[in-house]
């Protein structure tokens, strides 16, 4: 053991050379850089967009035409689209909610040990299927199954201008796409709120059951209180994920003008499904008028995004999670 | 291999809250000194000044001059780096890399530094910093296991070994036994009265049996109540600070009537 | 809670009467309550089926009323026999039940559907995995539908362009995510910068996959028209597989630095600060002590999101165009994505007057789409629980 080679880092001094500083600056550098090209790339987003999409929000100053070729205004072309998002969206909500925050409860609060992790691994599995998969189901499995629904719904409430109209023999109908997206948002929404109803103070909840209180009451008194902000949340989330989704509307919607009845078939359209019909073969101007409607899809995600954020933040000093 | 620690006017603040004020201690190479006092008094932010690990925490800085041998450790030109291969550092909990074996670990100051050396020297340091810990015996037969296999006392043993491998003129110990049993404990003290032959040996600890046991020195900081930052209030010989302290926060304190 | 209430206490063997019941028993309902109302419900709910279905009996209709009348009957029975609280109770146990219950059927469903639909014409032209469509046309499945020729066609160019695409993204999206959340959690200290990136990542969360797609379309576009030109040819370029990969990044750079900062937090504080008591650099202590020691977490992190990409169809679609040849290269040419090859192949058969061939062309695709995902998800979940360090001693 020679003295030279066993203190290679060791100094007599302090002062001296400051060997290896560079990585350190290199590195922070590079890792500084990686964030701000994050903050490029968002930014080029909406720079990007907004620039391709200029000829059909306003033709006569950034196009040779005065309107657009779809319809008049732009306005007049994209508020059908956006309602049908809209809606099936929210019928997708409606549905997933309930049937969400009951899996999430059976896994945090109801089901044993034994259960609650296969069960949670099962919906894992269902967030994983890609979304061309549970279109092709919807399409071929679920539209067929719906028919009869409609047919009933149409019978018996035909009078409320949802279920009115003829009723569709195909089942591809906006309501068919608003299950298939409910079913594709039921694992983001029960993950979402699984983790928070666990989050969930041991001492509240044994507090609750030592006063005798049941099950049922110990949810409500301590588990619901402590988690309305993050089932809130996770509901705002699911209803982002279910703005955006393509592929399976695509798929299960045959598309049309705006209806209220959402039974009929060739009826409604949605801005991804609008764009995924249309885009692969759309050139100039049409080109501009669905990145344009792109556009408007990214503001509304955007801002029910920032809403769900705003609302746990606004919740989070009295979560007590932290 | 051992240096001399003059702390002059050190404050210690994290953001704008001051945390330690005005200390001024001479410690002398070759001993061991405790620090002392109740919880909250800054022994352990001090501490941490000595080799700039305060300075990991966000918005920590000291003023004041902290000098090592004569040399100010808060000089401009002073890179905190090289500072920590000087003053080496045994924490509250042992903390073993994880992801390495007993030897790597052993070896971890040169390895994460790039260091390249023979097996040969390797091996050398290995043996030699684990006898300077007393492992040498329990752990020679399986210096390829991970070192979280380990017993408490056995971890934090081999965290003394890997800061004794880089050869150090320090070594700093924040509450090493806290997390210990009574057994090892006892390892570790009757470790820090050989290390003290070859390095600088400062202690913080909890327990004032324990202060009086291994500790040629003890300083006793204290703090006016919360908020307000911690003093160094006495710094003596051991057994005066236990037997003849001449500031009656310190008696009170020594004696069990608060803290 | 059914105590048995013979062995109750020894101080009580002078209570008179042979059968003895146990207060804390006492005011339950017999255990048998259940089969009793389920009986009744499944009775009941056939009946009803019949009336209101007129002539024919529907299986579907008949189970879910059946469920219905379960739910109220035993919440009925349990406020009659017992109390309003314990019938509440009971009530919404059924129902979360319930709601677990119902989430199993479309997740069977689909699995179902894909593996029964897949699974036999992979078995049977197990080729489609190394042919693509080259060649193929219309009269090749009125053939296979009318004469029962073998199924034509394949999907490989579907397989080689989700590698090449999932790859090149992986190769993008990965450094950045890595090195963000290295900043975020090393660096950034929770500093205002640090804390925009995470703003801003969470916004990047929550772009719709399409518009990534247009996003990566327009960017490819504008570059292109702007340093070579905007003839047809250089518009036609637009559509390759750098463009898709480009907007798979978009995706997958969020997820990446939300597991990765994740795992880099839990990686202890007394692992660092042992590192730099020793004298390590920051940078070292990153890559040498906190980078593997996180490693698992951030392999299998940055699995699932290879996974995620892999199903994306929508963003591919407006980015890489559709061909029916096998192109590897993707910074030329379009290429095809096995999930557009499905949606394709659904939404225009190849012979839209026999769809058939096209179906079962897609249908084995899924199966093919859906297998590889799921390996995706098992290995990751295998690297994270396999090669987790052991937990040091606490």
């Amino acid at each position: 053991m020679t003295d030279t080679a066993t203190e290679p880092s060791r100094r007599t001094s302090l002062k001296g050379s400051r060997g290896g500083e560079a990585g350190d600056r290199v590195f922070s550098g590079l890792a500084l850089t990686a964030g701000i090209v994050i903050l490029l790339v968002l930014a080029f987003v909406a720079v990007f967009l907004l620039i391709e999409s200029l000829p059909a929000l306003w033709p006569e100053a950034f196009s040779d035409q005065d309107t657009i070729e779809s319809a008049d205004t732009f306005w007049q072309y994209v508020w059908p689209l956006m309602a049908g998002t809209l809606i099936a969206s929210i019928i997708a909500i409606l549905l997933a909610t309930p049937v969400a925050v009951g899996i999430a409860l059976y896994i945090s609060h109801y089901a044993p040990r034994s259960i609650a992790t296969p069960v949670g691994y099962v919906i894992d599995l269902l967030a994983a299927i890609p979304s061309v998969v549970f279109g092709a189901w919807g399409m071929t499995v679920l539209a067929g199954a719906m028919v009869p629904i409609y047919a009933w719904l149409n019978e018996y409430l035909g009078w409320i201008p949802l279920f009115g109209g003829t009723p569709t023999t195909t089942g591809r109908t906006l309501l068919t796409s608003g299950v298939v997206l409910a079913v594709m948002i039921l694992p983001i929404i029960t993950s979402l709120c699984r983790e928070i109803f666990l989050q969930t103070p041991k001492l509240h909840e044994e507090a609750a059951l030592a006063l005798g209180a049941t099950r049922w009451e110990m949810v409500k008194m301590t588990v619901f209180p402590f988690a309305r902000a993050g089932i809130v949340s996770s509901i705002m989330l699911g209803l982002g994920r279910a703005l955006g989704e393509t592929m399976a509307v695509t798929l299960v919607l045959s598309p049309g003008i705006f209806s209220w009845s959402l039974i009929q078939s060739g009826r409604n359209a949605t801005i991804p499904s609008e764009i995924a019909l249309n885009f692969p073969e759309a050139f100039g101007m049409r080109q501009s008028e669905l990145i344009a409607a792109g556009l408007m899809l990214f503001i509304i995600t955007l801002a029910v995004n920032m809403v769900a954020r705003w609302i746990v933040s606004r919740h989070k000093e009295f979560s007590g999670a932290n | 291999m051992s240096k001399r620690i003059d702390a002059v006017d050190l404050n210690v603040y994290y953001g704008n809250f001051r945390a330690v004020e005005g200390v001024n201690i001479n410690i002398e190479p070759r001993s061991v000194t405790a620090f002392i006092g109740p919880s909250g008094c800054g022994k352990t932010t001090f501490l941490r000044t000595i080799n700039r690990m305060h300075e990991v925490l966000p918005g920590a800085r000291a003023e004041g001059r902290l000098l090592l041998d004569g040399e100010d450790i808060y000089d401009p030109g002073v890179d905190p780096v090289t500072v920590r291969t000087m003053v080496g550092m045994v924490f509250q909990r042992p903390n073993p890399f994880p992801t390495m074996s007993i030897r790597d670990n052993i070896l971890a100051g040169y390895k994460l530094n790039g260091t390249r050396m023979s097996k040969s020297t390797a091996d050398g340091i290995v043996e030699k910093s684990l006898r300077g810990a007393n492992l040498w015996n329990e752990v020679k037969d399986r210096l390829d296991k991970p070192g979280s296999g380990l017993s408490g006392g056995q971890q934090q043993r081999l965290c003394i070994a890997r800061s004794i491998a880089v050869e150090p003129d320090v070594i700093l110990m924040d509450e090493p036994c806290s997390a210990l049993d009574p057994i090892s404990t006892l390892a570790i003290e009757d470790l820090i009265n050989e290390l003290k032959d070859n390095y600088t040996v400062v202690i913080v600890t909890h327990n004032m049996q324990q202060a009086a046991r291994v500790a040629d020195k003890t300083a006793f900081f204290n703090i006016a109540g919360t908020g307000k930052p911690g003093k160094l209030i006495e710094y003596d010989d051991t057994s005066v600070i236990f037997n003849n302290p001449s500031n009656k926060q310190t008696e009170d304190y020594v004696s069990g009537r608060f803290g | 809670m059914t105590i048995s209430n013979d062995t109750a206490a020894p101080q009580r063997t002078s209570v008179p009467g042979g059968k003895k019941k146990n207060s804390l028993t006492a005011g339950q309902k017999p255990g048998w309550t259940w089969i009793a109302v389920l009986a009744g419900a499944l009775v009941v709910a056939a009946g009803i089926t019949a009336l209101l279905g007129g002539g024919s009996f529907s299986w579907v209709g008949w189970l879910v009323i059946a469920a219905v009348l379960y739910v109220l009957g035993m919440y009925l029975a349990t406020r009659v026999i017992e109390n309003s609280r314990r019938a509440t109770d009971g009530l919404w146990r059924n129902l979360v039940w319930a709601a677990f219950l119902l989430a199993l059927i479309p997740l069977i469903s689909v699995l179902w559907t894909v593996a029964a639909n897949g699974l036999p014409t992979l078995l049977e032209t197990p080729q489609l995995l190394w042919r693509d469509m080259q060649g193929v046309t219309g009269s090749d499945d009125i053939a296979t539908q009318t004469e029962g020729a073998p199924l034509a066609g394949g999907f490989l160019h579907g397989l080689v362009g989700t590698l090449m695409i999932t790859l090149l993204a992986t190769i993008i999206s990965v450094p950045i995510g890595l090195l963000t959340s290295i900043y975020l959690v090393e660096y950034g200290r929770g500093g205002w910068f640090s804390r925009a990136i995470v703003f801003f990542v969470d916004v990047m969360t929550g772009i719709p996959s399409i518009v990534a797609g247009l996003f990566a379309f327009a960017a490819v576009q504008l570059v292109i028209t702007t340093f070579i030109g905007d003839g047809p040819r250089q518009l036609q370029m637009v559509k390759m597989g750098l463009s898709a990969a480009i907007a798979l990044s978009v995706l997958m750079i969020p997820v990446v630095v939300r597991s990765t900062e994740e795992m880099l937090r839990v990686v202890p504080n007394e692992l660092r600060e042992a590192s730099y008591a020793l004298g390590v650099r920051k940078w070292r202590t990153i890559f040498k002590v906190v980078l593997p020691t996180a490693m698992s977490g951030i392999a299998s992190g940055v699995t699932l999101s290879i996974a995620r990409v892999t199903g994306e169809t929508a963003p591919i679609l407006v980015t890489a165009g559709y061909i029916a040849t096998t192109n590897w290269n993707p910074f030329d040419g379009w290429m095809t994505a096995l999930p557009v090859y499905i949606y394709r192949q659904l939404i225009n058969p190849t012979a839209p007057a026999a769809a058939d061939p096209s179906a079962e062309r897609a249908w084995a695709a899924a199966l093919v789409l859906i297998v590889i995902v799921m390996l995706l998800n098992l290995i990751a979940r295998i690297v994270a629980k396999a090669f987790a360090p052991k937990k040091t001693g606490r």
